[in-house]
């Protein structure tokens, strides 16, 4: 109608990369279109290449002793935090999840309803795994010995490909919530809700480098995730393709990392329960001696 | 006039050795159906002690098929508690046999008769206890009201603790409800065998365990063999990560206990006494043929002199020799190859400017011999403080501060085990906590226990050994 | 505080009690669970025929054979002493034991009983064996054994000023007692059965030492435990690097406790093994004991014989 207003042209959001705390573009200075489920246009996502997986290890490991040492109630409070900030953009992931995944408004409003409850439910996890997997040990002799979990270190996660939100805080929040730091490559298809949830993790007193979010390809970022020697562990949960999870598995036996299989068969039900296992797959037992005596 | 020790030697004759062996299948010893022999000697005489035999594929695949058998027959459906008497039977008849197990046990790895006597066999017997008592149990281990076991497991060992290995494999394994194919190392057969003997007094069903000697290629076909469902290895980093790549894409589940080079710290508040037995205890014990040595001694430069002064004392007073002598602490090299090895590194250490020493001793004219060996003078940037040598080698560096002391511990691709040694309680508990390691001793070395959960962190392996997380890792769902 | 180690020397450790009380403290700790397993392992030592022949006559020589009770009369006295000098009146070539150890009352009988066999007099003092008593009693008690011919003392030290923290008063007891022992060697009694921990018995053999013993020896014998293996251990550890800070070496007496060859044997294997050969005389270590003789001896005879002896063959005292 002539007499209306010209439509105001929205502001669109450049999805970067989240490496360190920072929103780099990927140093290749690519990108690729992400398109939603029916092919239309939705956004450009950085395409990360290998120098991008080299500086989001880096800011990884360097975040590791900072994070690690912080107690259990402070990182559970910060990944509450994380649900919290998430809770207060609930409209804006459901419309995201919406566009990316093609759901019904409703069904993406359950899935963003179901990650903020699976990251309240994880933050809760943080100082009592250890007394669920740890042990006291009564061996025989004049010693007192006990085993705790520790995060194992830097850990590299190849997110789900289809739940692009609940999916994808299904298998970081138990990585981070026991001290680890990680590396996600977001789901490949549809990177978008999971570049929309740093800005939750940047907002939510997380210290920057404990999760980096990369986004790209698999086949061209995941080798080197697999074989970098100073990650600790891999999940190749986002990994649909047997023969791609076995190059990868093989990548990662040169420095014996801790490999997490992709489940068979199609993706986990995220809305299951989850269960202690993507909790307890990336620790260590450490077990302590001392003598008892006078 | 000086106290010398008259020879004071454990007698052979408890040992009823066979000239040559089969393999162990479904209950029976039987001949190789496409292997070969080899001969296993004693490294302190190089005299042939048997004929074994170097199993081949169709053997392996026999091997597979039996405890496939057996699990599914036989010990999948039997109770637990069932299970755990079979377990409490084998335990007390390693009792019962243990003086002849610990003899064989020298006579094959060289190892001295006090440790075997003393360390090895009362822990295979505490083992096979320990876990006896979970296979009834297992509702109990945290892995849900019906943990169910993986099925049969392969498992292969190295020859440094020929009979405890098997003993912190196969009692978990049997105790979770697995029925397993064990390979002992080429040069350690003789204990492996004489368990298989102990099975069959125990009446234990066939199959259930199965022993295939033979040396490398033998593991390879066991762990490839596609009727395996679980993988555990003691044994180097090396074939650990061969192990690893073998089961990449497979649905195969898999425990590495590897290699190590463990850092032994010594702060100067240490009860020093004490903190030398533990760098002897450390790095000595077993020919230092142990993956959790006590391989690098970093002294507190403040104490340096002392720390050292005393431990070349305590050195000298170390007796090598007859493994089968009641007074020997150390005994021979297992092998003519991992003399080499040792041989090798520690001219490197030399070469590359570190400064040698060793107490006077004399050494049998046959057999595998290696003198208690410490280097000085040593860096980080040294092959002999990076590599594991697997031997009675110790390189010593030093640190000013504890921050520095942690950075130079953690600072290696292994995981495995450290020391801390220091009269400080909060020390103790902050230098473990900073420590990259899956076992620390603090105040102590080298302790053993078959509730305690043993494993690496790192390029040292994954999955514990002993305690309940020992039990998981041969339970579904408990392998993380 | 630099001087925490032996090696580091014991310059200025007696200067004042607050030196002396920081001297002591500095001391390396001793981890009671690795002392022990050191010890035990030790024990496991396998000491057959020739070894065994000698440590066994080496043992027969380096013992104070010992009666102190209230009940020692005349006779008791003169019986053990021909005891010590032929302990096997039927072997000419069983060594004589190193002492007696007597009451101070009983050393004129033990002198003139033993003449010049060689067998010395040893003969405790200072209100043994709890030395509660005043310091001018004390130093009385030793001039009468001294001034009765005893060769050796062996005084108690005041574990409760030691466990009070009081050094200086034991440091001072200890060299007066010196003083008054003249020339007969001075054996320390640390009683380490009431110092309770390992820590402690180094500390008071250090101590001890620091203030003129010749030898520091274990027990009085009347308190439980007395001559444990590790308290021996660490009392040689002690010796070992008391030496090596100051050049003079002093002896080491376990006593109380040590009944059969096998806990003699274990003594001198640990001499052996930690403090080393130069302690292997009855110059220089000694086991304080009674009964412990007429084991030797029966197992000395096993060993000539083959066959194992019994307690008829040997004599009571």
């Amino acid at each position: 109608m002539a007499d209306t207003k010209p439509a105001r042209l929205d502001v669109r959001k450049t999805y970067k990369l989240f490496i360190g705390g920072g929103f780099p573009r990927s140093e290749s200075g690519r990108s690729y279109v992400v398109h939603d489920t029916e092919g239309g246009f939705l956004a450009n996502a950085a395409l990360a290449s290998r120098k991008d997986v080299r500086d989001a290890v880096v800011a990884a490991r360097k975040a590791f002793p900072g994070w690690s040492g912080r107690t259990p109630y402070n990182r559970g409070q910060i990944v509450y935090r994380v649900a919290e900030m998430l809770e207060g953009r609930r409209a804006q992931f459901a419309d995201e999840v919406a566009r990316g995944e093609g759901l019904a408004t409703g069904d993406a409003e359950a899935a963003v309803d179901a990650s903020i409850d699976r990251l309240v439910w994880y933050a809760g996890w943080a100082d009592k795994v250890a007394q669920v997997v740890g042990s006291s040990n009564p061996v025989a002799g004049p010693y007192f010995d006990f085993s705790v979990p520790e995060p194992t270190g830097v850990v590299a996660v190849v997110a789900p490909q289809e739940s692009s939100l609940l999916g994808l805080v299904s298998v970081l929040a138990p990585v981070i919530v026991s001290g680890n730091t990680a590396v996600v490559l977001a789901s490949e298809a549809r990177p978008l809700p999971a570049i929309t949830f740093t800005e939750v993790l940047a907002t939510s007193d997380l210290p920057g480098g404990v999760v980096n979010v990369l986004t790209g390809r698999i086949a061209e970022v995941a080798p080197w995730l697999a074989s970098h020697m100073d990650v600790n562990a891999i999940d190749l949960t986002g990994v649909r393709d047997a023969d791609t999870a076995r190059e990868l598995e093989l990548a990662a036996a040169e420095n014996l990392k801790r490999v997490r299989r992709p489940d068979p068969g199609d993706e986990p039900d995220w809305t299951a329960d989850q269960g202690t296992a993507r909790l307890t797959w990336p620790l260590e037992t450490k077990t302590v001696w001392h003598p008892i005596g006078i | 006039m000086a106290f010398e020790y008259a020879p004071a030697p454990e007698s052979r004759a408890i040992v009823d050795l066979k000239s040559s062996y089969g393999v162990f299948i479904d209950g029976e010893f039987v001949d190789t159906a496409d292997g070969h022999t080899f001969k296993s000697i004693s490294p302190a005489t190089e005299e042939v002690l048997a004929e074994i035999t170097e199993a081949g594929p169709a053997d392996v695949d026999r091997a597979v098929a039996a405890a496939r058998r057996a699990y599914d027959d036989t010990w999948s459906t039997m109770p637990g508690a069932e299970r755990a008497k079979y377990l409490y039977r084998i335990a007390r008849i390693v009792q019962e046999r243990s003086r002849e197990l610990a003899v064989l046990e020298s006579l094959d790895n060289g190892k001295p008769i006090r440790e075997s006597r003393d360390v090895d066999l009362p822990l295979v017997a505490a083992h096979l206890f320990y876990y006896a008592g979970w296979a009834d149990k297992l509702e109990y281990a945290g892995l849900g009201p019906d943990p169910r076991p993986h099925g049969v497991a392969a498992q292969v060992i190295p020859w440094n603790f020929p009979m405890l290995m098997l003993a912190w494999k196969i009692a978990p394994a049997l105790a979770a409800g697995n029925t397993v194919v064990l390979k002992p190392a080429e040069t350690t057969s003789l204990t492996a065998l004489a368990f298989a003997e102990i099975c069959r007094q125990a009446d234990l069903p066939p199959g259930v365990v199965n022993i295939v000697t033979g040396a490398g290629d033998t593991g390879r076909a066991l762990v490839e063999h596609p009727g395996v469902d679980k993988v555990a290895f003691t044994g180097s980093t090396e074939v650990g990560k061969a192990i690893a790549r073998a089961v990449a894409g497979t649905a195969k589940k898999v425990t590495l206990e590897l290699g190590g080079k463990a850092a032994n710290i010594i702060f100067d508040d240490a009860p020093l006494d004490q903190a030398v037995e533990g760098i002897i205890n450390g790095i000595f014990f077993n020919q230092g043929h142990v993956c959790c040595a006590g391989s690098r001694l970093l002294v507190q430069e403040s104490v340096y002199d002392d720390v050292l002064t005393s431990l070349k004392r305590r050195m000298a007073t170390l007796r090598v020799g007859d493994p089968l002598d009641k007074n020997t602490d150390i005994g021979a090299i297992n092998s003519a190859e991992q003399l080499a090895k040792i041989r090798t590194l520690s001219d490197i250490g030399e070469a590359e400017g570190a400064e040698r020493w060793s107490p006077p001793c004399e050494l049998p004219d046959r057999g595998y011999w290696f003198r208690p060996t410490i280097f000085t003078g040593v860096s980080q940037a040294h092959r002999i403080a990076r590599e594991e040598i697997f031997g009675p080698v110790l390189s010593i560096l030093t640190f000013r501060t504890p921050a520095e002391a942690v950075e130079k511990a953690n600072n290696t691709p292994y995981g495995l085990s450290a020391g801390v040694w220091t009269d400080k309680g909060s020390r103790i508990l902050w230098t473990a906590n900073q420590l990259k390691a899956g076992v620390v001793w603090a105040n102590t070395f080298n302790r053993f226990d078959p509730t305690s959960p043993f494993g690496g962190y790192k390029e040292s392996g994954y999955g514990r050994e002993g305690g309940k997380h020992g039990l998981a890792a041969y339970l579904k769902g408990g392998e993380n | 505080m630099t001087a925490t180690l032996p090696a580091a020397g014991v310059d200025g450790a007696t200067e004042s009690p607050s030196a002396l009380r920081r001297f002591l403290h500095g001391l390396p700790g001793v981890d009671q669970v690795g002392a022990e397993a050191r010890a035990a392992t030790l024990a496991t030592r396998s000491i057959k025929t020739t070894a065994k022949a000698w440590a066994i006559d080496r043992a027969i020589s380096m013992i104070d054979l010992t009666t102190l009770e209230g009940q020692d009369t005349p006779g008791k006295v003169r019986a053990l002493c021909s005891k010590a000098v032929r302990p096997d009146p039927a072997d000419p070539d069983c060594p004589r034991v190193a002492a007696i150890c007597v009451y101070p009352d009983r050393v004129p009988i033990a002198k003139q009983a033993l003449g010049d066999s060689g067998v010395r007099v040893a003969s405790v003092a200072t209100a043994f064996p709890s030395g509660r008593s005043t310091l001018d009693i004390k130093l009385a008690d030793t001039r009468a054994a001294v001034d009765a011919g005893a060769d050796e003392i062996d005084m108690v030290i005041d574990r409760g000023a030691f466990l009070a923290g009081d050094y200086q008063k034991v440091y001072d007891e200890i060299a007066a007692v010196e003083q008054a022992s003249g020339r007969a060697h001075l054996k320390v009694i640390l009683e380490t059965g009431e110092l309770a921990t390992y820590d402690n018995v180094r500390r008071a053999s250090w101590l001890a030492m620091l203030a003129g013993a010749d030898f520091i020896k274990t027990s009085t014998g009347k308190v439980q435990p007395a001559a444990t293996l590790p308290v021996t251990l660490v009392m040689l550890e002690a010796v070992r690097d008391f030496r090596d800070a100051t050049g003079r070496q002093v002896g080491v007496k376990p006593a109380g406790g040590i009944r059969t060859t096998k806990d003699a044997i274990r003594n001198l294997v640990l001499v052996n093994e930690i403090a080393g050969d130069d302690w292997l005389t009855p110059e220089w270590f000694r086991i304080g004991a009674s009964s412990l003789l007429n084991d030797l001896l029966m197992q000395r005879t096993k060993l000539t014989t083959g066959r194992y002896s019994g307690p008829d063959y040997f004599t009571l005292d």
